[in-house]
């Protein structure tokens, strides 16, 4: 089963990902990639309160994402690696190399950003990143929650805000 | 106890979570204006910390009832907490809870109540 799902998502762990997707996927491990959280004993406390017993959270820079990748891969539950912006996936991805489907679950309204799916709001810069992750042969897609379907990366961009 | 606003906590959870079940505590008891709501729809976590923590600061509201524990209002609330916001915080809440709180019950009592109201009956287990 290994690491199914890479997901960007600026809310992190969160209900969409713990319940939304953690109970209907059965997912047994998490994987939180971002280079802040890492490096702080109370954050990374603070997400494990949000995630159940039953389900391990590993928390990874991007170096020690790439490098614990086949780990994640080779476990027999399924998992979900999670980073909380476009720069970090397109990083860990042009690390790692062969990564095939990245999942767009969440980037929030922010100044300077527009509205290209209900969940999805993006800066000029941020489109440049997903669109140049797309042409080093990486699936991007958009979709909040499993019932959903999957939004082709050009669909995303040429939104205006809905669906 | 109650603040100058009259709000005594904020009721913070996805989508219309919030306002629903403060509307229903308002058209059983009348007391709904106790409660203030928020949903995180939309929003990302630093905007959805912003506003609990502005909703708190005007509101004087020492409570925050979130619906799920590993929701991101939960997970706002626990990063106020952390960096030392003076609020306790209920995840999980549900109609009795806040019915019993709205009347008065501290938060542990409106807690046991709303832990007594969930009773399974018949023989279908539905799963």
């Amino acid at each position: 089963m290994a690491v199914e799902h890479f997901r960007i998502d600026d809310r992190l762990i969160h209900g969409q990902v713990v319940v939304g997707w953690g109970q209907p996927c059965g997912l047994g491990f998490l994987v939180l990639v971002d280079d802040a959280v890492v490096g702080s004993d109370w954050e990374q406390e603070l997400y494990r309160m949000g995630v159940p017993p039953e389900m391990d959270l590993y928390f990874d820079s991007i170096e020690s994402a790439a490098r614990r990748l086949p780990e994640y891969r080779a476990d027999r539950r399924p998992g979900l690696l999670l980073t909380g912006d476009i720069a970090t996936m397109a990083a860990l991805c042009a690390r790692v190399g062969d990564i095939s489907r990245v999942t767009i679950g969440g980037i929030h309204h922010r100044e300077g950003r527009a509205p290209r799916l209900r969940y999805v709001f993006l800066a000029a810069d941020e489109e440049r990143a997903l669109r140049a992750l797309a042409e080093t042969g990486v699936e991007v897609v958009a979709q909040d929650v499993p019932g959903a379907a999957p939004v082709p990366l050009a669909d995303v961009l040429a939104g205006t805000g809905g669906g | 106890m109650t603040t100058n606003s009259g709000i005594r906590a904020i009721v913070a959870g996805h989508g219309q979570f919030a306002p629903g079940l403060i509307s229903a505590v308002e058209q059983i008891t009348g007391l709904g204006a106790q409660f203030h709501p928020i949903s995180n729809a939309g929003l990302g976590a630093a905007d959805i910390e912003a506003m609990i923590r502005a909703a708190v600061a005007e509101t004087g509201a020492k409570v925050v009832f979130t619906d799920l524990p590993a929701g991101s209002c939960t997970m706002a609330v626990r990063r106020m907490a952390k960096l030392g916001a003076d609020v306790t915080l209920v995840t999980g809440v549900t109609l009795p809870i806040l019915l019993a709180f709205a009347t008065g019950s501290s938060v542990e009592e409106a807690v046991a109540r709303g832990r007594e109201s969930i009773v399974i009956s018949g023989e279908s287990r539905g799963g």
